[in-house]
């Protein structure tokens, strides 16, 4: 692979040469195991490794589910309860693959916040990083889709409630809701086509993946200086970095498994606790629950969703000067799909040269109300709508994309980085005795 | 919030049942089951109690459809023996089909008795929810502010909520365009279709002696309806036991390679 110099696979005469003339797969093998890493990443440069997994995890439990699985709306909820009762050890591969979706988005949560902080999306990784997002999004439909299959009251109206957000779109929209649901309301239709693309997208998910992994071995990882590793010399890629087996290899999986112990924890212990009771009552198109609300992991875009009501001057205006074909559904699609639009938009709204956070004073503080904003709309999507949390959700909204497009474009200008360090070995050397050998 | 929270707390240590009430909001009293955390196991002989209730009072009205009447024998759950099981399934009625009492077989469409291979019979006779998975698709506790913490704590509160509709009758009814719904104080929206006297006091005699109290009844049948529920619980809690020793083990295990591997590179952290 291109970019920072590091020795490279010899086959040894005999079979080593002859395999590698036909198929150098041990050298694509050594080259990515052999990387070179900086050698200051943090803990917060685990959750990539965690996220390979989930997504492992998610495939081979999701497999196996399948095999016991019925598309069918009379028969989708009773053969989750077969699962659950007369499968072999169904239980928990159930339990562990409901949970797991949630262990994939806290993950991919931690990975983009850190990317956030850290300037992880500046070039030249804006490529990572836009195709990071396309995972994120491709995430978010898969996770939708997966929790329409069990045909509970949460799945059947949660499916109703977004299918319907593509008919807010003017013109074509009523027509292409109909085509996604095969039909004029969710049933097995929708169902059927929701299993096969469920079960489809997790291998577009892990081509992506692999995309993603070949962008960055390509830049190398950035770091928690943000300064890149020096490579006029291999003397001086060897002072700023490790390979990547066997340091961080093993520091990875530690940190795999202290997670998997509390996953394993919460799967065994109290699995049914990050999901909605609702869902364990069969769907029944003619009972709409008294409240309609996703997962935990989409409630931030689900807050911005509902929070461009009527009531908001912004929508009024829009519909006024758009003659009425903007309304509130559309404007708060519109908004939702923006705010993850904002995001994979970062690399070109931060004017900063200094990438890390951590050289940046300003930046820090608008980066933690950033955080809080997140919880914030989490909290609100969750919420039966009131005055208040239409007001809550209004300033968190609007704070979200007021740090994308006012706030980080402007403090590229506004703001005066601390000095950075000369090189990931000098910052690592402020930091660390040397090691006693 | 807090107020109720704490009243809520008080009521669970004495298992008693008035609770504050404000109007068309559900309470739930919390109750000390012997399933609870992550070492709770079933009581047998409650789960056993339960089930007496569940025939003799809930089955009338409410179907348990996707339990399957031999889980009666397996481990984990009221551990009945197989003979009794079997005499069980064949004695049991089925409202539905009242006039032979029989079972009609999906598969060759002829009637006959129930055996421990079949599922509890749906009773849809006055549409009554069916209870198989009751226990999971309420919950009892939610809050405080919306954020869920309380279940963490107390548990979900499905089996709470069963207890405290059972005994959350306040004995006043109305008529609605000919229904008569009878007030109470766990159910949401205080009024329910459900008459304050489907189960009492003394429904049922004990074969085991217990006082058939309506508070015990409620209890019992609440654990039975958890099982009922999820009859697979203790498998679960037991894998998740041996998941989190293994890889518990595992993380110390790595934790000791990471640091010797990391100590070539890197030395002690200096004070800044």
């Amino acid at each position: 692979m291109a970019g920072i110099p590091h020795d490279h696979y010899e086959p040894k005469p005999g079979f080593q040469i002859w395999l590698h003339n036909r198929l150098p797969v041990a050298g694509l093998l050594h080259d990515i195991l052999m990387l070179p890493t900086p050698k200051n990443l943090n803990w917060m440069w685990i959750w990539g490794i965690v996220l390979t997994f989930c997504l492992a995890l998610q495939i081979v439990t999701g497999i196996v589910l399948a095999m016991h699985y019925t598309p069918n709306t009379e028969l989708a909820f009773a053969s989750v309860e077969h699962i659950m009762r007369d499968v072999n050890g169904g239980v928990m591969l159930r339990y562990l693959h409901a949970n797991g979706a949630s262990l994939f988005f806290f993950a991919v949560y931690c990975h983009i916040f850190r990317s956030l902080y850290y300037g992880s999306y500046k070039a030249p990784r804006e490529v990572t990083w836009v195709i990071g997002m396309i995972i994120y999004f491709l995430m978010i439909a898969t996770a939708f889709m997966g929790y329409v299959l069990p045909w509970g009251q949460m799945s059947f109206w949660g499916a109703t409630v977004i299918t319907g957000l593509f008919g807010a779109i003017p013109g074509v929209g009523t027509a292409l809701q109909e085509w996604l649901l095969g039909g004029f309301a969710v049933g097995n239709a929708t169902l059927n086509r929701f299993f096969s693309l469920h079960y489809l997208l997790p291998f577009v998910i892990a081509g992506l993946v692999g995309v993603h992994i070949w962008a960055f071995h390509t830049t190398g990882n950035n770091n928690p200086t943000g300064v890149e590793v020096r490579r006029t010399s291999k003397a001086e890629v060897e002072a700023d970095t490790v390979p990547f087996w066997p340091y961080y290899v093993i520091k990875d999986l530690f940190a795999l498994a202290v997670i998997m112990t509390i996953f394993f924890a919460i799967v065994g212990f109290m699995p049914n606790y990050l999901g909605d009771p609702d869902n364990y009552i069969q769907a029944n198109p003619l009972a709409t629950p008294a409240h309609i609300v996703p997962e935990w992991y989409l409630l931030p875009f689900y807050a911005i969703l509902r929070t461009f009501d009527n009531t908001v001057w912004v929508v009024q205006l829009a519909h006024f000067v758009t003659f009425g074909i903007v309304d509130s559904k559309l404007f708060g699609v519109i908004a939702m799909v923006g705010a993850i639009l904002a995001m994979a938009l970062a690399p070109w709204l931060d004017t900063s040269s200094v990438r890390s956070g951590r050289y940046r004073p300003m930046f820090k503080a608008w980066y933690a109300v950033l955080v809080i904003d997140f919880v914030v709309l989490m909290w609100c999507g969750s919420q039966v709508p009131s005055a208040f949390t239409g007001w809550v959700g209004l300033i968190a909204s609007t704070y979200w994309f007021g740090y994308f497009f006012v706030i980080l474009p402007l403090l590229g200008v506004l703001e005066k980085p601390l000095l950075q360090p000369v090189s990931i070995e000098a910052d690592f050397k402020s930091h660390y005795a040397e090691p006693a050998e | 919030m807090f107020r109720k929270i704490a009243i809520s707390a008080v009521s669970a240590l004495t298992l008693m049942t008035s609770t504050a009430w404000a109007e068309g909001e559900a309470t739930t009293t919390d109750v000390a089951f012997s399933f609870e955390g992550p070492f709770g196991k079933f009581d047998e002989h409650q789960l056993q109690r339960g089930l007496q209730v569940y025939t003799e009072v809930c089955a009338s009205c409410h179907g348990l459809k996707f339990l399957r009447i031999g889980a009666l024998a397996e481990p984990g759950g009221p551990n009945l023996p197989e003979d009794q099981v079997k005499a069980y399934a064949k004695a049991f009625p089925i409202y539905d089909e009242a006039s032979n009492q029989q079972y009609l077989d999906p598969a060759t469409g002829t009637m006959r008795p129930l055996t421990p291979a079949d599922h509890y019979p749906a009773n849809a006779s006055l549409q009554a929810p069916d209870l198989s998975v009751m226990a999971k698709a309420r919950k009892g506790f939610s809050g405080p502010y919306g954020l869920g913490t309380n279940q963490l704590f107390k548990g979900m509160g499905g089996p709470e909520h069963i207890y405290s509709i059972i005994t959350g009758f306040t004995g006043e009814s109305k008529e609605i365009a000919g229904v008569t719904l009878y007030e109470n104080h766990a159910f949401p929206g205080g009024w329910m279709a459900m008459p304050n006297t489907a189960v009492a006091a003394d429904a049922v005699v004990y074969a085991d002696g217990t006082e058939a109290t309506l508070e015990n009844e409620a209890t019992d049948v609440s654990a039975f309806l958890m099982w009922a529920a999820e009859p697979k619980m203790m498998t679960r809690k037991e894998s998740g036991f041996k998941a989190v020793l293994l890889l518990g083990l595992l993380s110390v295990l790595l934790y000791l390679t990471n640091k010797r591997l990391w100590s070539k590179v890197k030395g002690k952290k200096l004070a800044l």
